[in-house]
C-alpha cells in the first residue's frame, strides 16, 4: 500500500499562524499595470505585505511560538525544526538554526530548511510525522512559511503574499488532531520556478492549471481517500493550496467537497498565496472552527510539481488549545492597507 | 563585520534573555554577572515575558546608516512586566498611533543587514499587542 501510517499513533499537539498587517489591493496592481482592464477577474481581493523587517525567520519563530504555548510544551523538549520555504532570508546558512535559537530550542535538536515550491511546508510536516511517528523523538516543529516574490506587472504579483503556520506534531495522547495517514503525489512537472541568483520565478501561465494544481491535488487526495475506504462526505472540512480563489474552489469541486467544506480554511481571497505557508496556514484556520471528532483533510501543491495529502480527526483536546494563541482570523482582521508605492519600496523593487 | 559580538548576543537580541537574581528576585536586562541591587552572585538566565508598557518614545527621521530603509520608525522605553525598562523599535505601527501607557509585546524582527554580501541582523522590537490591543486582561 502507497499510504504512509506511523508506527505509532502520533498527531498535531500544537499549531499557529502568523500573517504580516499589511495588505495591497489587487485593484490597486490592476491600475497600476493593466489600466483596470482586469479589474473584474481579479485572482483576490488583497494579498499580505510583510513589513520592512520581516522574513521568513521572523515570521516563522511567531508562529511556531503560537504552536509551542497551543502545545503547552517547554522549547527544550523538541528534536527537530524543519522549515519550508522558498524566501530563506539566506541562500546558505539555515533559517532553522535561527529558529531553533530564537524560540529556545536549540541546542539538541535536528535543525534544516526545506525547498519544494509551495509544498515545503507540508513536506517539513511529513518529515517531523515520520521522526515521531517512528519513535525516534517525541516532539518535532515543522513549518511553512514564505515572503514570497512576485515580478511587477505579473500575474502573479497579484497573489504573492507572506504568510504561513507552523505545527508541533507529537503523540497522539496529547494531540488536538490524531493523524490516520498520509500519501504523496510528485511528478517531474515544470510548470514555475526560479533559476539559481534570479529574484523573480517563471511561471508557465495555463499549464500550472490542469496538469500541475489539479492533476497532483486530485491525485493525492483521491489516492488518500481511497486507501482508507474515505469519501468527501467522511470530512468535516478540507484545505486545498490557495494559488487564488478560482483554483481551490474548482478543485474542491470536482473531488466532491462542497463549498462549506472548504469555508472555513480558504483564506486566499484576503490574504494571498502564502506559497508554502498556504495550506498549513488554512488548516490553521480550519482547525480553529473544528470539532472534537471532526475528520479534517490536508492538501497541498508545490510547484514543479507535488502534493501531500494528510487525513486527521480532531480531539476533544482542541477546545483549551485554540484560546492559548492568537487565532488565524486575529491576523486575517489585524489590517492595514498600504498603496503600491510603499509596497514597492518595502519590497526593494526600486533600483536607487 | 562584527561577528563574534552578535554570536555572543544572540539570546539577548532574539528573546529579550537577561537575569534574575536568586538572592534578591530583582530582573536585570541586559543580562548581569552580579546582581546591582544586592550584590548578590547567584544569578541565573531569565527570559522576560516581553509584555510592557510604552514609557516614552520619539519617531526617527533622519536614521542614521542603516536604517534608512526603516524611516520614518518609532523608539521607545518600555517598560517590561518585570520592572525593567529597555530601549527598541516599536514595529507594525503608525507613528501616530503610539502613546505613553501602550501595551506592546516584544517580537523578533529584523534589526538590519551588513550590506548585501553581510549578516542579516535579528533582535527584539515591540509592537501592540494581538488580541489584547488594549492590555485589559493584565493582571497589574
Amino acid at each position: 500500500m502507497s499510504i504512509m501510517i506511523p508506527l505509532r499513533e502520533i498527531g498535531i499537539v500544537g499549531y499557529g499562524a502568523y500573517i504580516p498587517r499589511y495588505r495591497l489591493a489587487a485593484e490597486a496592481i490592476s491600475r497600476l499595470w493593466r489600466g483596470g482592464q482586469d479589474q473584474h477577474i481579479l485572482p483576490v481581493r488583497e494579498k499580505s505585505v510583510p513589513g520592512p523587517d520581516e522574513d521568513t525567520v521572523t515570521m516563522a519563530v511567531e508562529a511556531a511560538q503560537n504552536a509551542l504555548r497551543r502545545a503547552g510544551l517547554s522549547p527544550e523538549v523538541i528534536r527537530a525544526v524543519w522549515v519550508g520555504s522558498e524566501s530563506h532570508p539566506y541562500a546558505v546558512k539555515p533559517t532553522g538554526t535561527l529558529v531553533a535559537q530564537a524560540l529556545g530550542i536549540a541546542p539538541a535538536t535536528l535543525a534544516a530548511d526545506l525547498e519544494f515550491a509551495c509544498k515545503a511546508g507540508s513536506e517539513a510536516m511529513q518529515a517531523a510525522i515520520a521522526l515521531v511517528g517512528s519513535g525516534m523523538a517525541d516532539y518535532a516543529l515543522a513549518v511553512g512559511m514564505d515572503t514570497a516574490q512576485g515580478r511587477p506587472g505579473d500575474a502573479l504579483e497579484y497573489t504573492a503574499a507572506a504568510g504561513g503556520a507552523a505545527y508541533v506534531i507529537g503523540p497522539a495522547e496529547g494531540a488536538v488532531a490524531v493523524l490516520e495517514a498520509t500519501y504523496s503525489y510528485v511528478t517531474d512537472t515544470p510548470d514555475f520556478f526560479r533559476r539559481a541568483h534570479q529574484r523573480y520565478p517563471e511561471h508557465a501561465n495555463r499549464f500550472t492549471g490542469e496538469p500541475a494544481y489539479f492533476h497532483h491535488i486530485v491525485n493525492a487526495a483521491r489516492g488518500l481517500m481511497d486507501a482508507l475506504g474515505l469519501t468527501p462526505a467522511d470530512f468535516a472540512g478540507a484545505v486545498f493550496h490557495q494559488p487564488n480563489l478560482k483554483f481551490p474552489r474548482k478543485v474542491a469541486r470536482e473531488l466532491g467537497f462542497t463549498p462549506e467544506q472548504i469555508r472555513a480554511g480558504l483564506l486566499v481571497g484576503e490574504v494571498g498565496n502564502t506559497y508554502a505557508g498556504s495550506s498549513l496556514l488554512g488548516f490553521s484556520a480550519l482547525l480553529d472552527e473544528a470539532w472534537p471528532g471532526d475528520r479534517l483533510l490536508l492538501v497541498s501543491f508545490g510547484s514543479g510539481a507535488g502534493s501531500d495529502a494528510m487525513s486527521f480527526i480532531v480531539t476533544e483536546r482542541i477546545e483549551a488549545a485554540r484560546d492559548r494563541a492568537p487565532r488565524t482570523h486575529a491576523y486575517v482582521t489585524r489590517r492595514a492597507p498600504v498603496d503600491y508605492a510603499t509596497y514597492a519600496r518595502w519590497r526593494q523593487k526600486f533600483t536607487v | 563585520m562584527d561577528i563574534p559580538r552578535n554570536w555572543r548576543l544572540r539570546d539577548q537580541r532574539y528573546r529579550l534573555q537577561g537575569t534574575r537574581c536568586a538572592s534578591c528576585g530583582a530582573h536585570h536586562f541586559p543580562p548581569r554577572p552580579v546582581c546591582p541591587r544586592c550584590r548578590g552572585r547567584h544569578v541565573e538566565p531569565y527570559r522576560f515575558t516581553g509584555r510592557g508598557r510604552v514609557y516614552s518614545y520619539t519617531v526617527v527621521y533622519q536614521a542614521p546608516e542603516g536604517f534608512e530603509q526603516y524611516v520614518p520608525y518609532v523608539v521607545a522605553l518600555v517598560d517590561l512586566e518585570e520592572g525593567v525598562r529597555v530601549t527598541a523599535q516599536l514595529t507594525d505601527v503608525d507613528p501616530e498611533e503610539v502613546a505613553i501607557g501602550m501595551p506592546v509585546e516584544m517580537v523578533l524582527r529584523k534589526l538590519g543587514e551588513e550590506g548585501e554580501r553581510g549578516l542579516i541582523l535579528y533582535g527584539y522590537k515591540f509592537r501592540p499587542r494581538i488580541g489584547d490591543p488594549k492590555g485589559e486582561a493584565e493582571s497589574d
